[in-house]
């Protein structure tokens, strides 16, 4: 799950406990000072050059857009990629006189997020103002939760690979500060050319929830592996789509530096990642960036950095400079938010105005980590087969069709499913839902394997003609290509004679 | 009465309205007005008279001239907010209070003038020039006013109306419409009534929906309401009060229109005079009226005490640290990038919204909200923001405490004494003015109560005086019954205008006020 999340190009060049082999992709500074991160992010002494070790402290800042018809407080619609300003309501640019009228959805999403990170949901929690002037932000400020967010105190639970294999997994927790509920931005586009910016507010007034992940991680991988199984729990509850290349999972990164024993040194913030390979990529290259500065005497700088994916690299952003005062204020028009229990709930209340804790949380599906441990009890596969089959969207209802449909042992079905079906998928691109090889098909051919009416090699052949999608049944294809195992004795004694007479004779 | 006259056919909708539309032109050295809505007022005027017709009026609002505060939202229509950063704006929805008027088949004759963006005491601070007050014109004023010189006219000496809804007191007043919209948010739909001799009704904050009203104070704010007598401001309130899905700080409550008693017996009353209430620069005058007003309920029998609100002195201080961190809040929207005026600017975004807003808004809305930013930076916000909601809080709690001892209505006057000359006025600068004159009536915006000025009496130089009463919280049945009892007592004479005097129709002859 984690590894093949992080990218593995870029991991070849990264070993924990060990400096680099040869040039490191990418501009990464020469001498590459050795950090590694043990279960709790310690560091670890360093190798050969003898330096003071570093502790990297890595803290992440996650937006990911509410999945819902209307927006957090209009009732425009949420449509990705839609012509521009034409999903804007009064409210959404700001007319005067317009007034914020909260999303039931909304929280409905926030109250399930916040149950399935373990945190405690705020009965009361608060509307406030944040205010800055920017061409997307129509209001002058943006309505969030910064006095008292929806949920607080919780945990998120993942799970890494240790030393490239996928056979060791191990688990880590890093705390959730809050979720908070606010709007998103609209987007602005600079004409440099003709010096002018488009602004489409389409997005503005869009529901998002803020998840604040505390500064418990130490590496990219970490942070990356983090992102991950947040983006898979937010699918499964569906309060959020979490796609980041559509914007929909928008993630900063806050890293810093220190040495052991001492206080944690100046944080950047890192934004502009657009995915979660590039997660990784930028807080590592951000460590060791820090590491070099501050090992040749320089200082941090409290700034915000953009990461560029060409480069590989990250740079201040201009417009970020100095520190900001948002001046926050209470949001007058919206009372405190109020949600029930079970135990609370007045009784003459309407149902529709009230939402109950407790009924949502009786009503979550089954998360992740809860999924995986139950293919892990229910077919006898490995912790990491669980972890890839739902790192794929739609590969793990796909293994089990397959198991449903033949009697080949589970434990087997595994191997075809995780190294031929999704190698083959990966190499052309294509997700499970476009698979040309459906899990019918599959189950047939692993079935003729099962029986022994084909050898393991020529049921790869098979597979390999299946892919084509030309329709044929594996059965077919057998007969076509002579691959049926031969079962008669005598017959094989025929063969294999014919071959050693044909040797003696050359 | 005019509501009857309409039902019997003895006026019809189209005649009210061209009257109404041609006493607005003949007293447009008012200023009262900034856009008069002539065709679509007389289309709806139209509308009406058909229903009338049919014998299917819409109600008793039906027919009836109305004016709006120019910061109400009206579809169709400019609404300015007397400032230069909306001139030429036109909204494109209406506001739930305006909208609901003209469900009842009201007519809606125009937007009224204001300071700007509601920010002022006098309705003389806005773009489109100052209002003045009908009185000033009147009978009963130039009688008593003394010319210093032959070669001075009445024209150097007229008064203002106060502020900031005066353009609707105004047009109240002098009869061009029967009823108005203004807003309350530190007085300003009570004291312009107050100087032009109309009742002006604050109500209870959540009462009635501020969706569409361009907000000054988003805590305080509420639609007001203002008309020639207790009764006609009972009937505006049904046909306004109640829930708005759309506007989040309204009661959910379903709010049952009344009908107001014709009170007779008083004895079961009591009425709370607050001490504090005398406050610095209070006329002599109003000190007697409100010394006068006070014996009456008690000579009627009603139970008459001194009540205190310890803390109504610190009420300013607070108001404007309030009122200041919300308008910087809510100016910020006004960029230039949307709606509104835009500087020709260009250099960048933040060039462009820096001179639009030089150019948008006049020096007293960028006070505020220099002002207020600087209550709401971080190194500020405990010491002023935070401190101030406490100190409203307490304000509150002091009504709280008067109203659980047994009161059940306060008295006070509404504002320090009748209307000043313009030309005396604009000595003192918005601020200074606005902090001498909301005193009186700002605390009922901290505590969100409802409160009412009745026209009372006339001054020594003939200008109106009024009194205020504050109520419970959504007792505005229990409030607008002892105003209406009040208001018969004293029987508040009517203003007499020469070109009021022209409009030869029974409709604008009557012995007391105007009354639907």
């Amino acid at each position: 799950m984690a590894a093949r999340g992080c990218g593995g190009a870029w991991r070849r060049g990264w070993q924990r406990g060990r400096t680099l082999p040869g040039p490191a992709p990418g501009p990464f500074p020469r001498g590459q000072r050795v950090v590694a991160c043990n279960a709790r992010g310690g560091a670890v002494p360093a190798g050969k050059s003898g330096l003071a070790p570093w502790v990297p402290v890595v803290g992440l800042e996650i937006h990911a857009q509410i999945s819902s018809n209307s927006k957090l407080f209009s009732g425009s619609q949420v449509q990705f990629a839609a012509p521009p300003n034409s999903l804007v309501s009064f409210f959404d640019a700001s007319l005067p006189g317009t007034l914020p009228v909260l999303n039931r959805r909304c929280v409905e999403a926030a109250v399930m997020t916040g149950l399935a990170l373990n945190c405690s949901i705020n009965k009361k929690s608060l509307f406030d103002r944040k205010h800055y002037f920017y061409a997307d932000l129509p209001a002058g400020y943006q309505i969030t939760q910064q006095r008292v967010p929806i949920a607080v105190n919780g945990s998120l639970s993942y799970s890494l690979c240790i030393d490239n294999k996928m056979s060791q997994m191990v688990t880590k927790t890093v705390r959730i500060k809050q979720i908070q509920l606010e709007q998103d931005s609209g987007k602005s586009l600079h004409d440099d050319t003709r010096s002018q910016t488009l602004v489409d507010l389409n997005r503005a007034g869009v529901g998002l929830m803020e998840v604040v992940m505390e500064p418990d991680m130490c590496c990219g991988e970490e942070a990356a592996a983090a992102v991950r199984e947040l983006q898979l729990i937010l699918q499964t509850l569906g309060s959020s789509q979490a796609v980041m290349a559509e914007g929909q999972l928008r993630v900063d990164a806050n890293v810093s530096v220190h040495h052991p024993g001492e206080p944690y040194g100046v944080r950047t913030e890192v934004k502009n990642i657009n995915s979660i390979r590039f997660l990784a990529k930028a807080v590592d290259y951000e460590i060791q960036r820090q590491i070099e500065e501050l090992e040749n005497g320089g200082t941090i700088l409290n700034e915000t950095r953009a990461f560029d994916s060409k480069l590989g690299c990250t740079v201040p952003m201009r417009d970020k400079e100095g520190k900001q005062d948002y001046r926050f204020m209470p949001e007058p028009n919206l009372p405190p938010l109020i949600l029930y229990d079970a135990k609370s709930l007045p009784a003459n209340m309407n149902h529709q105005q009230v939402i109950n804790i407790d009924w949502i949380h009786e009503r979550l599906p089954d998360l992740p980590s809860v999924k995986r441990e139950k293919l892990v009890e229910q077919y006898g596969i490995l912790p990491e087969h669980s972890f890839a089959l739902l790192n794929e969207d739609g590969l793990a209802e796909f293994y089990e069709n397959v198991v449903k449909q033949t009697r080949m042992k589970p434990k087997r079905v595994i191997g075809w499913v995780l190294n031929d079906l999704l190698s083959y998928l990966k190499q052309h691109s294509l997700t499970v839902k476009e698979s040309p090889v459906s899990s019918f098909l599959l189950a047939d051919l692993l079935n003729l394997l099962e029986k022994k009416e084909i050898s393991s090699t020529a049921a790869k052949q098979v597979l390999a003609e299946l892919w084509k999608g030309e329709g044929k049944t594996p059965l077919e294809i057998v007969k076509e290509q002579k691959l049926q195992l031969l079962q008669d004795q005598k017959e094989l004694e025929q063969i294999c004679q014919a071959v050693i007479d044909r040797q003696e004779n050359e | 009465q005019v509501s009857a006259a309409l039902k019997e056919g003895r006026v019809t909708p189209m005649e009210l309205c061209q009257q109404c539309l041609s006493l607005i032109k003949s007293t447009k050295f008012l200023n009262a007005y900034i856009t008069i809505a002539e065709e679509t007022a007389l289309k709806q005027a139209e509308a009406s008279e058909e229903r009338y017709k049919r014998g299917q009026p819409l109600g008793v609002l039906d027919g009836i001239p109305v004016a709006v505060k120019d910061n109400f939202n009206t579809a169709g229509i400019e609404t300015t907010c007397a400032s230069n950063m909306l001139r030429g704006y036109i909204s494109p929805y209406n506001a739930t209070v305006v909208q609901k008027l003209l469900d009842q088949g009201a007519v809606l004759l125009g937007k009224t003038n204001l300071d700007e963006f509601a920010m002022g005491s006098g309705s003389t601070d806005g773009v489109f020039g100052p209002v003045r007050n009908p009185w000033s014109y009147s009978k009963q004023y130039k009688e008593k006013s003394v010319p210093k010189s032959h070669s001075e006219d009445k024209e150097s000496n007229w008064v203002i109306t106060g502020g900031s809804s005066g353009g609707s007191a105004a047009a109240v007043s002098s009869f061009t419409c029967f009823a108005a919209l203004g807003s309350d948010t530190g007085g300003s739909t009570r004291n312009p009534a107050a100087h032009c001799g109309v009742v002006g009704l604050k109500p209870t904050y959540g009462l009635i929906s501020r969706h569409g009203l361009i907000p000054l104070v988003n805590s305080m704010d509420v639609p007001g309401i203002l008309t020639r007598c207790v009764d006609d401001a009972a009937v505006v309130l049904g046909s306004l009060a109640g829930h708005d899905p759309k506007d989040s700080t309204t009661i959910q409550d379903n709010f049952k229109p009344f009908e107001l008693p014709s009170l007779t017996d008083v004895s079961k009353l009591s009425i709370g005079i607050p001490k504090e209430y005398h406050a610095p620069g209070l006329s002599g005058e109003i000190l007697a009226l409100w010394s006068k007003a006070a014996d009456l309920f008690r000579n009627a029998g009603a139970k008459v005490v001194e009540v205190s609100l310890p803390h109504t002195c610190y009420s300013i201080v607070c108001y404007h640290v309030l009122c200041t961190a919300e308008v910087a809040s809510n100016m910020a929207r006004f960029d230039g990038l949307e709606y509104g005026h835009r500087s020709d600017m260009n250099e960048s975004t933040e060039s462009m919204y820096a001179a639009t807003r030089r150019e948008g808004f006049n020096d007293v809305v960028r006070g505020r909200i220099l002002s207020g930013n600087y209550f709401l930076l971080k190194q500020n916000y405990e010491k002023y923001f935070v401190k101030a909601q406490k100190v409203r809080r307490l304000i509150a709690n002091d009504f709280v405490k008067v109203f659980q001892s047994g009161v059940d209505v306060l008295l006070t006057p509404t504002t320090l004494s009748d209307a000043a000359p313009y030309k005396e006025f604009i000595k003192e600068d918005n601020r200074t003015r606005s902090a001498q004159n909301d005193i009186l009536t700002q605390a009922a915006n901290m505590a969100g109560l409802p409160a009412i000025n009745v026209p009372t009496a006339l001054s020594e130089r003939g200008l109106p005086l009024g009194l205020q009463f504050i109520g419970r919280s959504f007792q505005e049945q229990q409030l607008l019954t002892v105003a209406k009892w009040f208001e018969k007592q004293v029987q508040f004479p009517m203003i007499q205008l020469e070109e009021v005097k022209r409009h030869d129709h029974d409709v604008f002859q009557h012995e007391k006020s105007a009354s639907f």
